[in-house]
């Protein structure tokens, strides 16, 4: 096993930062999509149902280029709201934040989805005669019901973010220190004809932080279920 | 209470049409499956909205063109056929869950009271997923009640129980709706649980209105239509051990009841009108167990067949015979006769509670 340098704990704890800034990030907005997708019917339903499954599909390069096209200097995004407020995205940290909350959406919430169509609905019903308005319900009935679709679709998000590669480099870039995660650094050393194994060690990393993740995500599922 | 619907709300399969104002405080909704009944409850509730029509609760519009309260506005608790109960939170918690959203202005129903007429406390902390049916129910029961709604829709509640549990927990609902003197709406295909639970009874069939009765009225009309014919309702009490028999006291007199029955010191039993016979003079020898010698109160036509309102001492029977007979019998109004039922011939609905310690399951 090689030593790590600063340069590859620095990968190890940018991807961690980078998946779960991201995962905390989606998250509101996920559950609020899955909400409206499982409780209301609404015109146009069918589009957005696609335009947030697209990136499962999309290859991540071109949903980095999209990216790149709209929070750039000449982007929307980028010349309208971001140039004015002086917030630099592009080649930063925060770029690889957004490359991987849009590429781990459908994940996170598909996980959510089928956590909340699982909820009876009945039990929405008796807590709005109760007095509990939608607002209310959601957060007392909904959300706690499911909160083990939640956790699952945030494993699966954290632990997609930790692998994704393909959208973050066009956003992103690969700078050691700055932008470079692991998955970047494992491209990096694979392509070095010494790097062999410390391309190797990093995905020895790679595998127990996945598996920390899953068995984490088990855990509080199992805790969640009340036996009395 | 005083609750006015004049609705119409259209299906695909089926239309809803209702036009009635009833200012009773225990009002039931009768008809088979399909009939419209639980999507009158939606619509009372606000859980759907109709098509057009106007609802409105002590004065106040629910719906109309112009208005339409969120459930949440409405102040109306229902029941469900099952118990819906909030699987994360404990039986405190679904008990607490609408009294907290109750403005204190609202609140009239004290927890702890609640508590101690449904006989909940030993359960307060536990989870709700392994409660048996019964405790589930009562456990909804209070939920919907702490609420402290104006007006409480039972949505054939019983439905998902078996007959133990159904008449034990008809007894819950009684004492709760009695003591904190909430009116209520009954919505139940047994006409024996809407004869129990209401006054007033509204008739549905095929998405109409087609009738305003009483339960009791109800259940004469449907004699001579039923299989099972009238169910006499008798709470026998006082039971007694005598020759391998139940002896129970019954208004006054005296009723023997298969030994199948001595675990049931004071219980509801029902007898169908087609197991009285009647004897225009006093028969030497019978088989049958309990001979009352009755004065007929009135007659009445139901189908085929003639219902016979007999008084039996301070008690009240109905028996069912065909028309020959009436006329072979020479019976009408005032005549003596003897009534014969076997002693297996009544079925128990449930325990009186004060005699039985396993009353609560």
């Amino acid at each position: 096993m090689p030593e790590f340098t600063a340069a590859e704990y620095s990968a190890i704890l940018l991807s961690l930062k980078v998946s779960m800034v991201a995962t905390l990030l989606a998250l509101p907005f996920g559950f609020l999509l899955a909400y409206l997708m499982t409780f209301y019917q609404f015109r146009g339903k069918v589009a957005l149902d696609v335009l947030i499954n697209l990136p499962l599909t999309l290859p991540p390069v071109v949903i980095g280029y999209l990216l790149l096209l709209l929070l750039g200097q000449q982007g929307f995004i980028g010349r309208h709201i971001l140039q004015p407020l002086g917030i630099k995205v592009i080649f930063t940290w925060k770029a690889a934040v957004i490359a991987t909350a849009v590429v781990g959406m459908p994940l996170l919430v598909r996980s959510i989805r089928i956590g909340m169509e699982s909820i009876d609905l009945g039990l929405i019903h008796a807590s709005r005669t109760l007095g509990a308005g939608p607002f209310d319900s959601m957060l007392t009935v909904v959300m706690p019901l499911a909160l083990r679709g939640i956790l699952a679709g945030s494993a699966l998000m954290f632990g997609r973010g930790l692998g994704e590669f393909g959208a973050t480099i066009i956003v992103a870039g690969n700078m050691p220190g700055v932008t470079q995660t692991i998955p970047l650094a494992i491209y990096d050393y694979a392509g070095s004809p010494s790097g062999d194994s410390m391309a190797k060690a990093l995905c020895v990393v790679a595998v127990i932080i996945s598996v920390a993740v899953l068995l984490c995500h088990e855990y509080l599922g199992r805790r969640m279920i009340r036996a009395d | 209470m005083e609750l006015s619907v004049a609705v119409s709300k259209k299906f695909s399969t089926f239309n809803l049409t209702v036009d009635c104002t009833v200012s009773e405080q225990r009002v039931g909704v009768f008809g088979p499956s399909g009939s419209g009944k639980s999507t009158l409850v939606n619509l009372i509730a606000g859980l759907q909205s109709p098509d057009e029509g106007v609802i409105q609760l002590n004065g106040e519009t629910l719906f109309d063109a112009q208005t339409s309260l969120a459930p949440e506005q409405r102040r109306i608790g229902i029941i469900f056929q099952h118990p819906h109960l909030f699987p994360h939170l404990s039986v405190r918690g679904n008990l607490l869950y609408g009294l907290k959203r109750c403005t204190p202005l609202d609140r009239r129903i004290d927890f702890d009271s609640l508590v101690a007429v449904l006989r909940l406390g030993p359960l307060l902390e536990r989870g709700v997923n392994n409660l048996s049916g019964g405790e589930k129910q009562r456990v909804a029961i209070g939920r919907a009640v702490l609420s402290n709604p104006r007006l409480l829709l039972m949505d054939e509640p019983l439905s998902a129980l078996d007959d133990r549990l159904r008449f034990r927990i008809i007894h819950h609902l009684k004492t709760v709706c009695e003591t904190f003197k909430i009116p209520y709406l009954y919505i139940s295909h047994s006409l024996l649980e809407i004869r129990l639970m209401t006054d007033t009874v509204l008739v549905f069939d095929h998405g109409r209105l087609v009738e305003q009765t009483s339960g009791e009225q109800l259940a004469r009309d449907r004699m001579g239509h039923s299989p099972v014919g009238y169910i006499n309702l008798l709470e026998l009490s006082d039971m007694t051990e005598r020759d391998d028999m139940c002896a129970y006291r019954w208004q006054g007199g005296e009723l023997l009841l298969s030994a199948s029955n001595r675990d049931t010191v004071n219980g509801l039993f029902e007898l169908s009108s087609k197991d009285i016979i009647l004897f225009k003079k006093h028969p030497e020898a019978v088989s049958a167990r309990n001979l009352l010698h009755c004065a007929v109160l009135g007659l009445f036509e139901s189908g085929e067949k003639i219902g016979v309102d007999l008084q039996a001492g301070s008690g009240r029977l109905i028996a069912e015979i065909v028309p020959t007979a009436v006329r072979e019998l020479d019976i009408h109004v005032g005549s003596p006769l003897y009534a014969a039922c076997k002693a297996s011939a009544f079925r128990k609905l449930s325990d009186n509670q004060t005699n039985h310690k396993e009353q609560f399951s």
